[in-house]
C-alpha cells in the first residue's frame, strides 16, 4: 500500500539525518569530517531537542566511532556512524572487525578524495579502499536514494542470512551538500519498516545463546582464531555476501510497496536495444541519463547501467543486463594505482571473462578530487565507445576524462 | 571483603588458559572478577590476556566478554555503556532488564600508555561509567618484550636492549596515573596482587564510583622481567617496599584530587626505615642484570634511586 509522503528540501546529509531521526537508533557515534559533518550536526540537534532517544557519542576519533558502534551492536543495540575520506581510512582496521564479528553496523560515507594532496571534494577513493573489508556497499545517485537507502540498510544488514555491516555511499558535496527535493515517509511507517533488531542464535560455551553480550548468557565475542578456524569463518563471511544479493533486492521491493520507489542491485536505463553503454556508480549516473537521452535523440543507441550494489558485486545480473551491448565504458571515480584501470573496471572485466561473447570494455577514469563530470565529457566517452564499436576493438583500455595531460 | 568471602566467590576466569606459569595477569584478573557483584560485561584489548584466554572454540571467561582491537579498550567500554544507557532510556532492548551493568575494560601498558591513550582520554573526558584496569607488565610482552611508555628506565627489552653503549631504556616511565587524574575522574588507584584484599576493595570502589574509574595494577611478568615464575608475588611486594610502585587511591572530592596512601605504603610513610633500596628490586630481575654484571653500574642505580625518592616525596606531599 502506497503511503502519503511529505516533500522536503534536503541535502544528502540532511536526508540521512532525517531518516536517522525516524529510525531512532540506540547509539550514534561520530567524529566531524567534511563533507559528512552535516549528518552529525543535524542529528545532534535532534538529540538536543529530545526528538530521539539515541545515546549520541561525540567520540575523539573515527577509530573510536566505529569501535563504539561495534561494541554497542555486540550489546544488542542498533548503532550508526558516518564518515568520509581520512576518517574512513582511520577506521580501516575496525571496518574488518565489524564485518568479521558479523555486526550489522550502518555507516554513511560522504565520499571524498584521500590525501595527499589534501582535497575535500568528492571521489570514490575512500569507499573503494574499504571494498574488500566485508561490508555491503550501496552507492546512491541522489539525496532521495540516500534517505531511502539508510532506511533499507538495517533490514539488509540485520537479515538473518546476512548479518553484515552496511555502507551507504553518497558523493561528497554533489549529494552531501546539494539541496534536492526529497519525499519522506511518516515516522511510524519508517519505524515499522525497520522493525526491531533480533540477534541470531550461536553456540556459546554454555550452549545455544543469542549472539550478543548479556550477563544472563555469557558469551565470548571477538576471540582469537588460529589456522584451524579462521579460514572457515572467512568463508562464512563470503557466504553471507552471496546471500546479501537477493536480500538487497527483496528489501528494495518491499520498500517500493510503501514508498513507490523501487531499488535493487542495479539500475539500468535505456539498455534494451543499446549498442553502447556506460557503467558507473553514484551521482554521475544522473548526469549520464541526460547524456543518454541526448544521444538517443541524435539516433545513437546509448544506454547506461548504474551499479547500486558494489558489494556484493552482482556478477550474474550485470552480465545478463549488458551481454547484448557491443561497447561498454566503465566509469571509475578512483584510481587503482599500478593496476590496469580503476577498481570497477577490474570487476567488470572479471565478470565477463567466462562469457562466450562479451562487450568491448574500456575504462574511463574521471572526477578525482571533485572534478566536474559534464554531459559534454560524457559525450566524449560515448564517442570513444562508438569508435570502439565500429572498429570492433578497444583502441585504448584506460583513458582519463577531463584531465590536462 | 575478606579472604573467606573471596574463596566462595565464583571463578569467572576459568583455569586451562594459556597464560605462562607465574603470570601476574591471570592472578590480577581473577581477583578483579572476584570483586564484581552486579551484572558485568568485560572487554579486553589485544594482548597476552586476550590471546591466551580465548583461543577459539575455547574461552576462560564465564561472563560476557568482547575483544575488538588493540588501541580501543576504552572505546569498547564506551559503546557497551552507551548501548545499555540507550536501552534503559527507551525501556526496551535486551539489556533494558538490568538495573545496572558494570563494564570493565582490561588493557596492558602498550594498550594504555601508548596506542590506546587517545581512546582512553576520550572515554574519560566523556565520562562513561566504566572501570578501566591497566594491567601493567611494563612492556609489550605478547609480541616478545618490546619497550613501551610504561617500561621503566634502564630496563632491557628487545627494542631497548642493554648494549655496550646504551644500557637499556633511556626514558622514565610515563606518569599515566597523573595523566588520568588530570581528566578529573572520580576514582584512580594503584594495586598489586601481592595485596589481594586491597586490590579487590579498590576494584569494588572503582565499580561503585559514578563515571570513569581507573585501577592501575602492576603485573610482574616472569618472562619479560626475567625472574623465576614462583616469585611473581614477591616481585610485586618488592615494588611496594622499595616505593617503586606505591599503593594509593585518589578520589575527586569537590573538584580536588584527594590522595590516600593504602596501608602497605602508609606503613612505609610512617616508618621510613622500612623503605628498601631499589637495588633489592632491580637485582632480582634479569631485565636489570646489566646494572650488576659485568660490572656494577652504581651511577644508574643511583639515578633510579633518586627518581624513586623524588616520586615518593611528591606522592607524600599529595597524600599526607
Amino acid at each position: 500500500m502506497m503511503i502519503e509522503q511529505k516533500l522536503m528540501g534536503l541535502n544528502g546529509d540532511e536526508a540521512i539525518a532525517y531518516a536517522l531521526r525516524q529510525i531512532n537508533p540506540d547509539v550514534v557515534a561520530a567524529y566531524p569530517i567534511t563533507p559528512q559533518t552535516i549528518i552529525v550536526e543535524r542529528f545532534s540537534e535532534y538529540v538536543a531537542n529530545g526528538e530521539v532517544e539515541t545515546e549520541f557519542i561525540a567520540v575523539e576519533s573515527e577509530h573510536s566511532a566505529l569501535t563504539t558502534c561495534i561494541t554497542a551492536e555486540a550489546a544488542g543495540a542498533r548503532a550508526f556512524t558516518c564518515t568520509a575520506s581520512a576518517g574512513l581510512a582511520l577506521m580501516w582496521e575496525m571496518t574488518y572487525v565489524a564485518a568479521g564479528m558479523r555486526l550489522p553496523v550502518v555507516m554513511a560515507v560522504a565520499n571524498r578524495a584521500l590525501s595527499s594532496p589534501l582535497n575535500i571534494h568528492g571521489d570514490h577513493s575512500d569507499a573503494m579502499g574499504a571494498r574488500d573489508s566485508g561490508w555491503v556497499q550501496l552507492y546512491c545517485e541522489n539525496s532521495q536514494e540516500a534517505y531511502d537507502s539508510v532506511i533499507q540498510a538495517w533490514r539488509i544488514g540485520e537479515h538473518r542470512d546476512v548479518q553484515l555491516p552496511v555502507m551507504i555511499c553518497l558523493d561528497g558535496f554533489i549529494l552531501s551538500h546539494t539541496l534536492e527535493n526529497v519525499m519522506v515517509l511518516p515516522d511510524e511507517v519508517v519505524k515499522n519498516f525497520v522493525g526491531e533488531r533480533a540477534s541470531p542464535k550461536v553456540g556459546g560455551h554454555l550452549g545455544e545463546v543469542e549472539y550478543r553480550l548479556d550477563p544472563e548468557q555469557p558469551l565470548t565475542m571477538g576471540s582469537m582464531d588460529l589456522y584451524d578456524f579462521y579460514f572457515e569463518h572467512k568463508r562464512q563471511q563470503e557466504d553471507a555476501m552471496e546471500k546479501a544479493l537477493p536480500v538487497v533486492e527483496k528489501v528494495g521491493k518491499e520498500y517500493a510497496e510503501i514508498s513507490g520507489r523501487a531499488y535493487g542491485l542495479l539500475d539500468p536505463y535505456r539498455l534494451e536495444d543499446a549498442e553502447v553503454a556506460i557503467v558507473g556508480l553514484g551521482s554521475t549516473m544522473g548526469t549520464a541519463r541526460v547524456a543518454v537521452d541526448q544521444l538517443r535523440s541524435e539516433g545513437v543507441k546509448a544506454g547506461l547501467l548504474r551499479i547500486r550494489a558494489f558489494r556484493p558485486f552482482p556478477v550474474k545480473e550485470i552480465v545478463d543486463t549488458l551481454l547484448h551491448v557491443r561497447s561498454v565504458g566503465v566509469l571509475d571515480r578512483s584510481m587503482g594505482f599500478g593496476a590496469l584501470g580503476g577498481p570497477l573496471f577490474a570487476e567488470m572485466r572479471n565478470a565477463f571473462y567466462d562469457t562466450s561473447s562479451k562487450p568491448l570494455l574500456s575504462d574511463y577514469i574521471y572526477g578525482l578530487g571533485g572534478r566536474d563530470m559534464s554531459t559534454e565529457l560524457l559525450s566524449v566517452i560515448f564517442n570513444s565507445l562508438e569508435k570502439n564499436r565500429k572498429a570492433r576493438r578497444v583502441s585504448k583500455p584506460v583513458q582519463y576524462i577531463g584531465l590536462r595531460e | 571483603m575478606n579472604l573467606k568471602e573471596c574463596a566462595t566467590r565464583p571463578e569467572l576466569l576459568a583455569s586451562g588458559h594459556r597464560l605462562c606459569a607465574g603470570c601476574g595477569e591471570s592472578i590480577t584478573v581473577r581477583l578483579v572478577l572476584k570483586a564484581t557483584k552486579r551484572p558485568t560485561i568485560v572487554t579486553t584489548a589485544t594482548g597476552c590476556l586476550e590471546v591466551a584466554t580465548t583461543i577459539f572454540p575455547y574461552t576462560s571467561w564465564d561472563l560476557p566478554w568482547i575483544h575488538t582491537a588493540f588501541e580501543n579498550a576504552a572505546a569498547n567500554a564506551s559503546g557497551i555503556e552507551a548501548a545499555f544507557r540507550a536501552m534503559k532510556r527507551k525501556g526496551r532492548g535486551p539489556l533494558a532488564k538490568y538495573d545496572h551493568i558494570d563494564v570493565i575494560a582490561f588493557a596492558g601498558d602498550g594498550g594504555t600508555y601508548d596506542i590506546g591513550l587517545q581512546a582512553l582520554s576520550g572515554a574519560l573526558e566523556r565520562g562513561h561509567d566504566f572501570l578501566y584496569v591497566l594491567i601493567d607488565n611494563e612492556a609489550y610482552m605478547n609480541t616478545g618484550i618490546q619497550r613501551s611508555g610504561g617500561t621503566p628506565y634502564a630496563a632491557a627489552t628487545t627494542t631497548s636492549p642493554a648494549g655496550s653503549v646504551i644500557p637499556g631504556k633511556r626514558e622514565w616511565k610515563k606518569p599515566i596515573d597523573e595523566i588520568v587524574i588530570a581528566h578529573e575522574v572520580p576514582y584512580v588507584s594503584t594495586v598489586n596482587s601481592a595485596h589481594p584484599l586491597d586490590l579487590m576493595e579498590k576494584v569494588k570502589r572503582g565499580l561503585e564510583a559514578e563515571g570513569p574509574a581507573f585501577v592501575h595494577a602492576l603485573v610482574p611478568c616472569p618472562r619479560g622481567w626475567r625472574f623465576p615464575p614462583e616469585q611473581t608475588l614477591a616481585m610485586g611486594r618488592l615494588a611496594i617496599q622499595t616505593c617503586i610502585f606505591p599503593l594509593w587511591e585518589c578520589r575527586l572530592e569537590e573538584g580536588r584530587p584527594k590522595y590516600n596512601l593504602s596501608s602497605p605504603s602508609l606503613s612505609i610513610a610512617r616508618n621510613p626505615k622500612m623503605k628498601k633500596p631499589v637495588e633489592e628490586y632491580l637485582k632480582n630481575q634479569g631485565r636489570f642484570s646489566h646494572l650488576f654484571r659485568p660490572q656494577q653500574r652504581d651511577d644508574i642505580i643511583k639515578e633510579i634511586q633518586a627518581w624513586v625518592d623524588l616520586k615518593w616525596e611528591i606522592l607524600l606531599e599529595k597524600a599526607m
